[in-house]
């Protein structure tokens, strides 16, 4: 368990928030021009490594507002945290 | 290898037991082996097996970069069951239970597997009408599966609360009689003992750290301990498949996320069968030690951490004090995380990845304990022929594209 820092509430437990998976998984532009295995890709593939994550999160128990968080997977520190929208930060683990 | 028996019990005791032999050798690698098989918990340790003994290979070597078993083949709740709502799945996990059934004696090995019976509760009609639709469902396909009441879950399991004004009312439960529980360690020793007494080279402390791939086809892998060629590699490595098929250059639908699970002090035995509850997703039973083990849910976010977070066991405590109200007079001693591979339809991926040569057997998520021997055995079929067994087929990696999904987790919520 850890404390997430919301950009708009401040640092809270881990519990009031929800974490929602890989971040900067951008919806196909055309999506009839795509094959079964680059809609595969974009529904079910996922990047899982074990080192920086970049995802996703909501302050469902506070603010209900969405962020990115940069984790490092194997030790659980964040490494920065940022606006939807916003370009993945540059982060060492 | 010497045979386990009373008599070698006996012969040993004239040494103070101080002369056993080792269970299995400690080889260098090989520069080379027909097939590598890589990750040290059950289902890699029962393929090496199942190449030597079904399949006649020689050549073998299973490589593990920690010890035998450390990884979530030594952290499990152990439970055993085949009673899986889809006909792929049932056919999968009843061929495993099969197995099961006869794998202390196959293995000269006592796995202590224990068909002491598996009982899903029903909290409520929605439960109850899927629970009744399950069951029927299993039976059509052969596998027991019974329905038991209220009354007949408190005279199996009389430490459960079955009052209807209970916080989580008790309707009725299903009932495996042959599910049960095994003992996870000797699961993996026991396969390891007599992969190694037919030749293959079990390689601890050897971490795969690349793989050697030529115009798409594997000829090798990287290790800690050197370079090693191999003909064909299958991968067995549960939460950390996406970081070996990163090494490959592709992607796959798994996550790994961490699951817990809990045991209390030992006492006198009070629970002679497992008792699970996916809709408070709660599972316990009692080891022969009278520990009350308890498996809690997952944690949502991927990591690799091995450590879960502790509102995850407040919850299931909490949940836990309501259905056994004697638990709240226990004391929990060890706590524990695993990293669990969850694909999206939470069933398994068994078979060709997009590298020639290259074998994956991952996805087993909170739940592939169950299905060591099984999976095992047709991983190894696989591995030999080049191609998927025919019970291994549904679960191919290309039914995310095909969309011929296996859903379980709609199915069955949850899946240890
Ligand atoms: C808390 C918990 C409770 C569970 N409860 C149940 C249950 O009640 N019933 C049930 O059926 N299932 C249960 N499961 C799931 C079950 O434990 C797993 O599905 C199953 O044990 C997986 O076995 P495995 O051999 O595939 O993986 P593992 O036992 O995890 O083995 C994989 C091995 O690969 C090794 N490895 C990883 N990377 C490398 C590398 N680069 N090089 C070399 N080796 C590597 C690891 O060290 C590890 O030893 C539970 C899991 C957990 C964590
Ligand atoms: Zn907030």
């Amino acid at each position: 368990m850890f404390l997430i820092d919301c950009p708009w509430c401040g640092p809270r437990q881990q519990t009031e928030f929800h974490c929602q998976g890989e971040a900067h998984i951008a919806r196909p532009k055309d999506p009839d021009a795509l094959s079964d295995e680059e809609w595969a890709n974009y529904v079910f593939n996922r990047t899982n490594p074990k080192g920086v994550h970049f995802e996703r999160w909501v302050h469902n128990h506070g603010c209900r507002r969405w962020f990115n968080v940069a984790r490092d997977t194997v030790t659980d520190r964040i490494l920065a945290i940022y606006r939807m929208g916003e370009k993945r930060p540059k982060v060492k683990s | 290898m010497s045979k386990y028996s009373i008599f070698s019990l006996a012969r040993n005791a004239l040494s103070y037991h101080e002369d056993w032999q080792r269970a299995w050798r400690s080889p260098d690698p090989k520069p080379e082996y027909d097939i590598i098989v890589i990750g040290g918990g059950g289902h890699g340790l029962g393929t090496a097996y199942y190449l030597a003994k079904e399949f006649g290979y020689k050549n073998v070597a299973l490589l593990e970069k920690g010890w035998l078993g450390g990884g979530n083949t030594g952290r499990n709740t152990t439970i055993v069951r085949s009673n899986y709502l889809w006909d792929e799945s049932a056919a999968l996990y009843e061929h495993a239970l099969k197995l099961w059934e006869g794998l202390s004696q196959e293995l000269n090995f006592n796995v202590m597997f224990s068909q002491r019976g598996v009982m899903n509760l029903a909290h409520n009609l929605h439960d109850w009408r899927e629970l009744n639709r399950r069951v029927h469902a299993i039976r059509l396909n052969g596998i027991d599966s019974e329905i038991l009441t209220a009354a007949q879950v408190k005279k199996e399991a009389p430490i459960f609360n079955v009052s209807p004004d209970s916080r989580y009312p008790i309707m009725g439960a299903s009932i495996q009689r042959r599910g049960g529980t095994a003992r996870h360690d000797a699961v993996a020793w026991g396969y390891a003992r007599a992969a190694d007494a037919r030749g293959v080279d079990i390689i601890q402390n050897c971490e795969v750290t690349g793989l050697t791939i030529r115009n798409g086809k594997i000829e090798g892998v990287e290790t800690t301990r050197g370079a090693i060629r191999a003909k064909r590699v299958g991968v067995v490595v549960a939460g950390h498949s996406s970081v070996l098929a990163d090494m490959a250059g592709f992607r796959m639908p798994v996550e790994s996320n961490p699951l817990q699970a809990l045991v209390s002090d030992p006492i006198k035995p009070v629970l002679d069968c497992v008792v699970m509850s996916s809709a408070v997703h709660v599972y316990v039973s009692q080891s022969d030690k009278g520990e009350l083990v308890i498996g809690a849910g997952s944690d949502l976010h991927v990591s690799y951490s091995q450590r879960g977070s502790f509102d995850i066991v407040e919850g299931i405590m909490g949940a836990l004090c309501e259905l056994v109200p004697m638990v709240s007079r226990l004391k929990m001693m060890r706590q524990w995380g695993g990293i669990v591979d969850v694909t999206p339809d939470r069933s398994p991926i068994i078979g060709k990845t997009p590298i020639d040569g290259l074998f994956v057997n991952c996805g087993w998520g909170t739940g592939g304990f169950k299905a060591t021997p099984g999976s095992a055995h047709v991983f190894a079929a696989t591995l030999a022929k080049g191609e998927p067994h025919r019970l291994a087929e549904p679960f191919a990696l290309d039914r995310f594209h095909s969309g011929r999904l296996i859903d379980e987790a709609g199915a069955a919520a949850v899946a240890h």
